[in-house]
């Protein structure tokens, strides 16, 4: 029973976690229907952006952080600007295929700076952030994660429903031509939206660091696990992201912790295949209105 | 009298994708204050007249390659919408275009786009004076609404801009008479409450002369008729084509229609 409890609590931080993350993509797939490849890579430039500020400048911990977000931030606006705004209105598909390219770029920069060698932030959060239940123990990168997580989706939760500006980028991902004929700046919500995956990313890159270590090949490769995610959600529902992010937590910890530490790494893409078989739109994808 | 005028089109032209010429020289004046139908049947050129003052046909690969398109006395041709919808112009679209999954306030205050962070309240009441019906729904998702709520929402949302010039393509669209008269009236009492200038596109030709006071009839791309609301609804062309009476008023029968004989007089 501890053990479950223990997998749970676990289970559940890693899952709001790669909520956060699938956030973002979800958040540039409704605005601009782009399917964002190089969210691996985003996640893993923000790990490391807090990598040099705080183990290399050693800074302090929470000036690093804010700058780290304040930094992805600016790199997402700058990406949207520099590389997806001359292909604005050209074939989605080559769209995508600059996203595959980004990834690539960014990953052989980040090789070419960091090499391929594990590396650690240091030692910050404090140890009384750990809580103990009786026999089960919860470490504070658990606990933060769980905090840092639920944090961060009310936020952005708050953001959207409530502000004007989350009200236009809704509107822009619900019916363009209406928005722009309201004058809503379509450019700016897309490059909004890659400013805001990039800071979701890099949250989830530097608590993803904090528990396995700094590592190009690592990072981006669990961009590739946002894909499980959404598609067990719904591509376009930002609710959807948050609970499917938090079942292939769950399962994948429930997997490593009760069947095989070897199969918990596979769990989420055997999902994804179920669920393109026999629920494509996810489970919370958008059942189009119809009027009939 | 030069700064009377709201709008002036000097004799433009509109082509789509390089090649497709939809307008071949159009030229019409909105004065200030005014309600300006433009009447013409199925491709006339209607949507793209309107599509080109308010920017919209850049989304569409559409241009306006010759002439010039005027507002308050500044060019306004070929700007991005983003621009010239922040000078005030804004175009309620055809067909409804309303925000499926936004609920009916939320898709009030994407209206306010133009002038993001200013105050916006004192409008929402202006919409909801206007339109009562939107009150009731406000917390609703917009796709399950009706198709005359739905038009009250898209002639609201653009309200909510403080537009000096608001384009309406179609609002009677698909809508039951009783509703139609209810919107007319509505976009009547805009006009006169709150001054906003008006350029109304319509297929029923009847209401728009009702509530207008001028209007321009177009055929394939151009102007072909334009006058005073009033002696648009004497003209026994208009009356023949556009409002299905005949001289006498009443109603033609169709065997008597022999539209062979008798050519659109300015054609």
């Amino acid at each position: 029973m501890e053990f479950f409890l223990q997998l749970l609590v676990n289970g559940l931080s890693l899952g709001f976690l790669y909520a956060v993350s699938a956030l973002g993509f979800v958040m540039i797939f409704k605005s601009s229907s782009v399917l964002n490849f190089a969210h691996g890579e985003l996640l893993a430039i923000g790990a490391f952006m807090f990598l040099v500020l705080s183990a290399w400048a050693k800074l302090p911990i929470i000036l690093a952080f804010a700058i780290t977000m304040i930094g992805s931030f600016a790199l997402g606006f700058v990406v949207e600007r520099l590389f997806l705004r001359p292909l604005i209105g050209e074939a989605l598909i080559e769209v995508i295929m600059l996203t595959v390219g980004l990834a690539i770029m960014f990953k052989g920069i980040m090789l070419f700076i960091f090499g391929g060698d594990i590396h650690d932030y240091p030692k910050f959060l404090p140890e009384g952030l750990s809580m103990e239940w009786g026999a089960i123990q919860i470490p504070s990168v658990y606990v933060a994660t769980f905090v840092i997580g639920i944090l961060f989706l009310i936020i952005f939760g708050l953001f959207f429903k409530y502000s004007s500006q989350g009200i236009y980028m809704r509107s822009v991902a619900d019916n363009q031509p209406a928005a722009l004929s309201l004058g809503v700046h379509v450019k700016r919500v897309f490059a909004l939206s890659w400013a805001i995956a990039a800071l979701v990313c890099a949250m989830s890159g530097i608590v993803l660091g904090i528990i396995n270590g700094v590592n190009v090949h690592e990072l981006s490769s669990i961009g590739l696990k946002v894909f499980p995610v959404v598609i067990l959600g719904g591509l376009d529902s930002i609710g959807g992201a948050i609970i499917g992010g938090v079942i292939i937590g769950l399962l994948e910890t429930f997997t490593g912790g009760y069947i095989s530490t070897s199969l918990r790494e596979v769990i989420p893409y055997i999902v994804l295949v179920i669920i393109l078989m026999v629920r494509p739109y996810g489970l919370f994808g958008l059942v189009e209105i119809e009027r009939v | 009298m030069e700064n009377n005028i709201r709008l002036l089109l000097n004799n433009i032209s509109v082509v789509y994708s390089d090649v497709i010429q939809v307008l071949k020289g159009v030229s019409l004046t909105v004065k200030k204050g005014q309600i300006v139908s433009l009447l013409g049947s199925n491709g006339a050129g209607k949507t793209t007249t309107l599509k080109a003052v308010s920017g919209l046909l850049k989304p569409e690969n559409g241009k306006v390659t010759e002439g010039s398109i005027e507002y308050d006395g500044s060019p306004v041709q070929n700007s991005s919408p983003e621009e010239i919808t922040r000078k005030g112009i804004i175009q309620v679209l055809e067909g409804r275009q309303e925000f499926k999954y936004l609920t009916v306030e939320e898709n009030l205050r994407v209206g306010t786009a133009t002038r993001w962070g200013k105050p916006y309240k004192k409008d929402l009441e202006m919409v909801y004076h206007y339109f009562p019906a939107l009150l009731a729904r406000k917390g609703n998702l917009a796709g399950y609404c009706s198709g005359g709520e739905l038009q009250m929402l898209v002639m609201g949302r653009g309200l909510m801009a403080q537009p000096k010039l608001l384009l309406l393509d179609e609002p009677s669209l698909g809508l039951a008479p009783l509703l139609v008269k209810e919107i007319f009236q509505i976009i009547r009492r805009v006009n006169n409450e709150l001054g906003t200038t008006l350029m109304l596109v319509e297929q029923n030709a009847n209401m728009a002369l009702q509530i207008a006071h001028y209007g321009y009839v177009m055929e394939n791309g151009k102007i072909v008729m334009e006058s005073d609301a009033e002696d648009l609804r004497e003209n026994p062309d208009v009356k023949e084509f556009y409002l299905g009476t005949a001289a006498t008023g009443t109603l033609k029968s169709y065997k008597d229609v022999k539209s062979y004989k008798r050519r659109k007089r300015w054609l």
